[in-house]
């Protein structure tokens, strides 16, 4: 096993009768590193860490975590994990405190540093008040928080979170993704994530984007975005028509994107660097000019032809509106 | 991070134990704690679930007044004499409870398994056995529990009375019920360990709890029995568990009053008919003898021996089917 690789994956397969929901994916995740597997519901996800967290047992193929076969060495591996589960997995006749006990005690946190280590997790999802209350007197969202801050209760090697911030509101996502930041950089854990968030991806060292059981693209997210192309770049001016000849003249491999509401749109490298430069001595008068790096999403989309499924209303027209902008001729 | 390096670690400090030496504590203390953190956390869901021990409690009470009281009337049909038999059932109520509860008690994996929490036991580096013996050492305390608050019924004046003998059975069988309700759970564990369906528990449980419970002489002595029923019932391992507690319970009590028909008529009538014996023989056919109840079929060694012998191998399937499961 390679020093730097905390989780390698050979050729793992996983079959559910004819379903073949996991389908020989490879791929190895560094120590100390946030990884994410990115992909939309049911693409392989869940299988996937279910297998290396020894929950299933996988068809054929295997993985190391911590240096330990998650198919001979299930207990190693156990030892070396931690897991949040996408699903509920609290027991709700229980206080938050109870739960957390039980959690300290099946993973060997000794008994000194047990009320610290809850005074904290709870404090990170705001449950103190709580803490005595049996969970089934919680409300949807506060049980998703006491999840998380179970999982990060003991600082494991290698800490899977299944969907982690599914159905939160986005400030308690901060506060979790600011713990886990911390975490990491102060405890030095692995962290693997999976999520159909782009956003969420963003947070990642690199990204594993995952569609029907096969791992399409592996990388850190800003190469996976240079991958789908440059930056698009949207200008109005006084004279759009001027200010087309005149860009055509300066650059003459530019070419518009084919998009009816936008006549100034073009993609380009580093736009960011392309813009002073271009303003510097422009003819035309430049009313705005609007820079859109590619995101996550435009990634999944170039490279599965279709947007990851989200159930949430608002993002899924966000999502149509970046189709309507990325209209036109296939780039590269 | 400092406590990494073997030189800071400071043993004679007390309460501090440091990760290092909580990896070196050795795995049989591992999986103690293990089967103590299953156990506690299923003792936790039992005491705060006040309708199910209330339930619980009520239902022997049910079969041995109700059921016990028509029994006992019942019997005096059959002949002259009186059968105490609500005493001779107690033994048997009190397998039942044991049998019930632990059995039924192993429904928790699969409500662990719907609910999610089994997710959370079976990722974590508890081993599988220290579960599953975890969930036996639950349900069985359970068990004993209920078994226990029904120890107060012995003392009623209709079933034991309130002897100095009777706290000394009461404290004998404790051990006993233990020792059954462990073997009881350990069936319960087994089945339930890789059930998936929800509906299918109480259905299979039906199926072959009924059977075992009916074979095993807690409602009905197990005497005079056609032969195929016999042979059911030598091969119930329930049956050996119910002479047990009887065999103790029971020890020193003559069940039935072997009185003749003579012994209720005024003593001139016995006189006069005593000179005519065809007469008497006539009553006497008319109006048997009380048939003997035996308070033991098996010595009580034997008993001990064959529910441990049970319990044991049930023991060793259901910590080898919770240990295979997904």
């Amino acid at each position: 096993m390679n020093d730097g690789n905390i989780v390698e994956v050979m050729e793992l397969v996983r079959r559910f009768d004819e379903l073949v929901a996991v389908d020989g994916v490879s791929f190895d995740v560094k120590k100390g590193e946030v990884f994410g597997f990115l992909g939309p519901n049911g693409a392989g996800k869940t299988t996937t860490m279910n297998m290396l967290s020894t929950i299933i047992a996988p068809t054929s193929g295997t993985a190391l975590v911590n240096g330990y076969d998650i198919v001979a060495q299930k207990n190693e591996v156990r030892e070396s994990i931690g897991m949040v589960f996408q699903d509920p997995s609290l027991d709700d006749t229980l206080t938050a405190r109870e739960n957390l006990e039980f959690h300290c005690v099946v993973y060997h946190i000794p008994r000194s540093d047990r009320d610290s280590r809850m005074r904290e997790v709870l404090e990170m999802v705001s449950l103190t008040d709580r803490a005595d209350d049996r969970v089934q007197t919680y409300s949807g969202g506060m049980k998703r928080r006491l999840e998380i801050a179970r999982g990060l209760l003991h600082y494991p090697k290698v800490l899977f979170l299944d969907e982690p911030t599914i159905g939160l509101d986005p400030q308690t996502r901060n506060y979790i993704w600011e713990y886990i930041e911390g975490l990491k950089r102060r405890e030095g854990i692995t962290i693997f994530l999976t999520t159909h968030y782009m956003e969420e991806a963003e947070h990642c060292d690199r990204i594993a984007i995952i569609d029907l059981g096969d791992i399409i693209a592996l990388d850190t997210p800003d190469a996976l975005k240079t991958q789908v192309g440059g930056d698009i770049i949207k200008i109005t001016t006084d004279d759009d028509d001027a200010a087309l000849t005149e860009l055509h003249k300066r650059y003459p491999d530019i070419e518009m994107l084919k998009d009816p509401d936008c006549k100034l749109c073009f993609e380009r490298e580093r736009g960011e660097e392309f813009v002073p430069e271009l303003i510097r001595e422009f003819g035309v008068r430049i009313v705005s000019i609007n820079v859109h790096r590619p995101t996550l999403d435009d990634v999944f989309l170039k490279m599965t032809g279709k947007e990851i499924r989200d159930e949430s209303g608002d993002r899924k027209e966000a999502m149509m509106k970046l189709v309507g902008k990325m209209g036109g001729p296939p780039r590269r | 991070m400092e406590e990494e390096t073997a030189t800071e670690i400071k043993p004679d400090e007390p309460g501090s134990e440091s990760a290092e030496e909580y990896l070196h504590r050795t795995s049989f203390e591992r999986s103690l704690t293990g089967v103590y953190i299953v156990w506690l956390r299923d003792f936790k869901r039992f005491w705060r679930d006040t309708p199910r021990r209330l339930g619980l409690f009520v239902q022997p009470l049910v079969y041995l007044f109700l059921l016990g009281t028509g029994l006992q009337a019942a019997f005096k049909v059959f002949g002259a004499g009186d059968t105490k038999y609500v005493t001779f059932m107690f033994p048997g109520i009190l397998g039942m409870t044991i049998l019930f509860t632990s059995v039924f008690s192993a429904i928790s994996i699969l409500w662990d398994r719907q609910f999610g929490f089994l997710k959370e036991i079976l990722v974590s580096p508890v081993p599988r056995p220290s579960v599953a013996v975890g969930k036996v050492v639950g349900g069985a305390t359970q068990a004993v529990l209920q078994g226990t608050v029904l120890l107060v019924l012995m003392f009623f004046p209709n079933i034991f009375g309130l002897h100095w003998s009777t706290l000394w059975k009461a404290l004998a069988l404790i051990p006993l019920m233990v020792l059954l309700a462990l073997a009881m759970t350990s069936v319960g564990v087994a089945i339930g360990a890789r059930l998936k369906s929800f509906e299918a528990f109480p259905v299979l449980m039906n199926f072959i709890l009924l059977p075992l419970f009916f074979l095993s002489g807690a409602m009905f002595p197990l005497q005079g029995l056609p032969g195929w029923m016999d042979i059911l019932t030598k091969l119930n391992p329930l049956s050996y568990g119910v002479d047990m507690l009887r065999a103790v319970a029971l020890k020193g009590v003559t069940l039935t009053s072997t009185t003749s028909i003579m012994s209720k008529l005024p003593s001139g009538v016995v006189t006069k008919l005593q000179q005519n014996p065809d007469v008497v023989a006539a009553l006497q056919k008319v109006f048997p003898k009380m048939p003997t109840v035996k308070t033991q079929i098996y010595p009580l060694w034997l008993d001990v021996l064959v529910v441990a012998a049970f319990g044991v191998v049930m023991l060793v399937i259901a910590i080898w089917q919770f240990s295979r499961q997904e």
